[in-house]
């Protein structure tokens, strides 16, 4: 049940469920300290919520609309429900609209959440529009294959404002053709990406891969459940990076950094993403 | 200058080989010449530069983007990073504003023709559009399809994109403008249009104009707010919000770092009210914006009117040097001892760029993408700052309430929607234009106002293509607030379009979800997605021929119910309702 509150704790009920949580936490934090799972896609952990998917949608009392839980600050007194008849639906058509037009078969998370909901992307209309982008492999260290993005923004918030400064990418275009894109769709090699492949490291469903991981999936050759995960901390400079380094048949594929690490949250340079690359 | 903003700090830009043409180059100095780039390099050791002074300047981004597609036909390579680096915005973000409108391209078009946009909405097409386009390509023209381009009452409306040569409307010239209720003394908000000279501030005075900027200095912010809020006046851009609520609440933010804002961005299919008055009554937008500024103590503010508007916006700028010149904008507002000025900020073909979170990011040079609420404007508005935001008709409202004071405004109208509302009536009607009634008129003494309905009257779409349609059994339906809200309509920006039973209403509603569909900022799902199936859904009835089979139907209302309930912005939370009302008086899909 609840936790002791504090001065600064704000104290809201989830499905009936009273729990207090710190000022300034989101209605998701205040669902994870009840025990509720919630899904989120373009939420992550180290990224500024920028609410645009709407799965992670709740029912707030006295709010006309589902309110986002991933940015909607927590206030005292506030009731929400995660499980109504509305939010399932709600969810559900996120999902459903998401499968319909997006390759999400690497989205495993996203898939499971599909199951749970019941989403049936197969009941619209045969031979609607799809996100139709050529997979571009334009070098050897990350691919882009943007028949599995779902516009979440999170690569773009990674290459920006939250974590690289870079901002190679933007969304580009309106609509149902908006498209994560560099100045002109010019190459990264062209743009002002750095290959930190921090982009890579929050994409939701695999639309941006390692080449490493690419070239092995082309093969039928990627094998998750045979590959160790080593830590280690990167050599190549004196910041103390973390690094996880997934290894099948003694060869590194990929290469990681977890997001709760002090120093990198998740983030590295393209020395620790991608060395191995040159070693 | 708008004020520093507080943000990400910028990293070292990179940029593409690709350089402007000396005519880029000029077309990007025009707007920012060289000494006010986000850089300079004075010397070798001295460069003024860095993160705030960016910050300063992406603001006009969009403002160079017009030049540049304006001089040149189009923004190339070139010309976006001689832009981008001007400003010190990165490239990639200046290509993601760039290909956020409609009238900027980002492909070479290969020619320096003028662009002819050619409405396709609901009142030009029953107008006969595709005659026009017909001859307009048989005269070698470069037709473009176009959402409405706040026309309807002359329809089919053209709208002509110079390159280096000015815009504009050919209606415009050819006009001979006047009222369809000219002289009618019960007129209000439109008393002045078509009377006054919309071009000379002495004529403006010569009408009255500016005594309502001497009264509100008399009273004070505090009685001027009072008064609002006592009128019971609400806004006019769609959701009517009560105004002096929103300014009580700008009002009590500390300042002077606020914004008035007029959202001229007029692009609901069927509305062309906001046209007619910036056009016509320039000054009044003026003098009630500058009303608006010293109540909220706020001492910027903003036009931000759609780019298919070439007269609008000119009027508005000659009526805002006049008003700068005569000391009713500028330092010191007519003694008052305020300041308060105003900027001109062209849209460039966004229909959502009028919800007024996705204006402000347009106007900060960012892509036009609603924020989410709360917070809202009235604490973090333009730049982040508090910010008041009217329609231009909710503005021209309080000139009246300030002179003769909250009972006498409240003596027309209902109790719960006092005063007057603007209606646009287009389509299969006696005499199309731009009408005044109190609240409270009927829907069918409005169309017998406007010389009734040309032929046998078969639906009404009411407040455009956000709204609902409604048949013939809505004609003693009184036109107030809580009536329509009743009956499950809207009145939204007053558009009343009027059809007959020789329209083909499945094409009506097809179009009208290709509007939502081509209109979405692509920003949240349940509308990037939904607004597009929608869409597929009807264009798949229409080539059926068909009635709609149930689990379709289903289909439209579960798409419909996400979008209500799951979107960011209002655009998503009606693009069924007008779908769906169709359905449900049966104008579409009960064809056997
Ligand atoms: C998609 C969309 C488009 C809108 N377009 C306009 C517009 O063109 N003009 C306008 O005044 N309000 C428009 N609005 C409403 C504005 O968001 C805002 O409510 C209004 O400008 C406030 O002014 P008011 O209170 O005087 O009506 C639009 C809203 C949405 C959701
Ligand atoms: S690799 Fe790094 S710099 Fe390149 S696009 Fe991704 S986040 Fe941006
Ligand atoms: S590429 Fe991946 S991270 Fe980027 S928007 Fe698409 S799905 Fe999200
Ligand atoms: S509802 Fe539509 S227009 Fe509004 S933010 Fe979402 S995608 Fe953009
Ligand atoms: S996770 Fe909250 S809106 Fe995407
Ligand atoms: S101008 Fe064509 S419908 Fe409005």
């Amino acid at each position: 049940m609840s936790s002791v509150a504090t001065e600064t704790a704000v104290t809201i009920q989830v499905d009936g469920q009273e729990v207090a949580v710190p000022e300034g936490a989101t209605i998701l934090d205040a669902c994870d300290a009840a025990g509720v799972e919630t899904p989120t896609i373009c939420y992550g952990p180290t990224l500024t919520p920028v609410n645009v998917c709407r799965v992670c949608v709740v029912e707030l009392d006295g709010s006309r609309a589902l309110v986002p839980s991933c940015s909607r600050p927590a206030e005292e007194g506030m009731v929400v429900h995660t499980d109504s008849e509305r939010v399932r639906h709600s969810r559900k058509m996120v999902l459903e609209f998401l499968a319909t037009g997006v390759d999400v078969s690497q989205a495993d998370e996203l898939g499971q959440w599909a199951d749970h909901y019941g989403a049936d992307p197969d009941r619209y209309v045969p031979g609607g529009q799809t996100m139709d982008e050529p997979v571009r492999v334009q070098d050897n260290l990350y691919i882009r294959d943007y028949d599995k993005c779902v516009l979440c923004y999170r690569c773009v918030e990674a290459c920006g404002d939250d974590a690289q400064h870079t901002y190679a990418i933007s969304v580009a275009g309106r609509g149902f053709g908006a498209r994560i894109s560099t100045e002109f769709d010019v190459t990264l090699h062209d743009s002002a990406c750095v290959y930190c492949g921090n982009c890579v490291a929050v994409c939701p469903t695999n639309a941006l891969q390692f080449k490493t991981e690419f070239d092995l999936r082309q093969a039928d050759d990627w094998r998750p459940e045979d590959q160790t995960v080593t830590q280690t901390v990167c050599s190549y400079c004196g910041v103390g990076c973390n690094l996880e380094l997934h290894v099948q048949d003694n060869q590194i594929v990929k290469c990681t950094s977890p997001d709760d690490h002090d120093v990198t949250k998740g983030n590295l340079c393209i020395k620790g993403r991608f060395g191995w690359n040159y070693v | 200058m708008p004020p520093r903003l507080r943000g990400h700090p910028l990293a070292d830009l990179h940029f593409g080989d690709d350089q402007p043409t000396e005519a880029e180059q000029a077309a990007i100095d025009a707007i920012v010449p060289p000494a006010d780039a986000a850089t300079v390099v004075e010397t070798e050791r001295i460069v003024r530069g860095g993160r705030s002074r960016r910050h300063d300047l992406r603001h006009l981004l969009l403002p160079v983007l017009h030049s540049l597609q304006h001089e040149i036909g189009w923004i190339s390579p070139g010309g976006l990073n001689g832009a981008a680096e001007r400003l010190g915005v990165p490239p990639a973000e200046a290509y993601g504003v760039a290909t956020f409108y409609e009238l900027l391209r980002t492909t070479d078009p290969g020619h320096r023709d003028d662009v002819v946009h050619l409405c396709v909405d609901p009142a030009c097409a029953m107008a006969g559009n595709n005659d026009l386009r017909t001859s307009l390509e048989a005269e070698g023209a470069r037709v473009h399809d176009s959402p409405c381009l706040g026309q309807c009452e002359r329809a089919p409306a053209l709208f002509v994109q110079g390159v280096g040569r000015p815009d504009r409307v050919p209606s415009d010239d050819e006009e001979d403008f006047h009222l369809p209720q000219a002289g009618d003394p019960s007129l209000r908000v439109l008393r002045r249009v078509g009377e006054v000279d919309p071009t000379s501030l002495d004529s403006y005075r010569d009408h009255g104009g500016y005594e309502a900027l001497a009264r509100a200095i008399e009273m004070g912010s505090d009685a001027v707010i009072a008064a609002i809020s006592d009128s019971g006046l609400s806004g006019r851009g769609g959701a009517a919000f009560p105004t002096g609520i929103k300014w009580r609440a700008v009002a009590d933010e500390p300042g002077p770092d606020k914004h008035v804002v007029a959202n001229c961005d007029e692009s609901e299919p069927g509305t062309f009210k906001d046209r007619i008055v910036c056009e016509h009554d320039p000054f009044a937008v003026i003098e009630s914006m500058t009303i608006a500024g010293l109540a909220t103590g706020s001492s910027h503010g903003w036009i931000y009117i759609r780019g298919e508007y070439p007269r609008a916006t000119a009027r508005l700028e000659s009526a805002i040097a006049q008003a700068r010149a005569a000391g009713l904008l500028g330092d010191d507002v007519a003694g008052s001892g305020q300041r308060f000025d105003i900027e001109v900020r062209r849209g460039a073909g966004a229909y959502i760029c009028g919800e007024e979170t996705a204006l402000f990011n347009s106007i900060e040079g960012f892509r036009g993408e609603p924020r989410n609420k709360p917070p809202f404007p009235t604490t973090h508005g333009l730049f982040s700052q508090p910010t008041a935001i009217n329609n231009p008709e909710t503005l021209i409202n309080v000139l009246d309430i300030v002179i003769e004071g909250p009972n006498a405004y409240r003596s027309v109208g209902t109790e719960r929607s006092p005063g007057t509302r603007l209606f646009c009536l287009s389509g299969r009607i006696g005499v199309p234009g731009l009408y005044e009634v109190p609240f409270g008129t009927t829907l069918g003494e409005l169309l017998d106002l406007a010389g009734g309905p040309t032929g046998e009257l078969a639906s009404v779409l009411l407040g455009g293509a956000a709204g609902v349609f409604v048949g013939p059994d809505a004609l003693d339906m009184p036109l107030t607030l809580e009536d329509t809200r009743e009956a499950g309509a809207t009145l939204g920006s007053g558009v009343v379009t009027v059809f007959d039973d020789t329209v083909d209403m499945e094409a009506v509603v097809v179009r009208i979800a290709e509007f939502f569909r081509d209109e979405s900022c692509g920003q949240c799902v349940p509308c990037r997605v939904g607004t597009q199936r929608q869409h597929e859904v009807l264009v798949e009835l229409q080539a059926s021929g068909r009635p709609l089979a149930p689990e379709r139907s289903e289909l439209i209302d579960d798409m419909a119910l996400a979008m209500v309930d799951a979107s960011i912005c209002g655009l998503g939370h009606t693009a069924a309702s007008a779908v769906r009302s169709a359905l449900a008086l049966g104008l579409i899909g009960n064809s056997s």
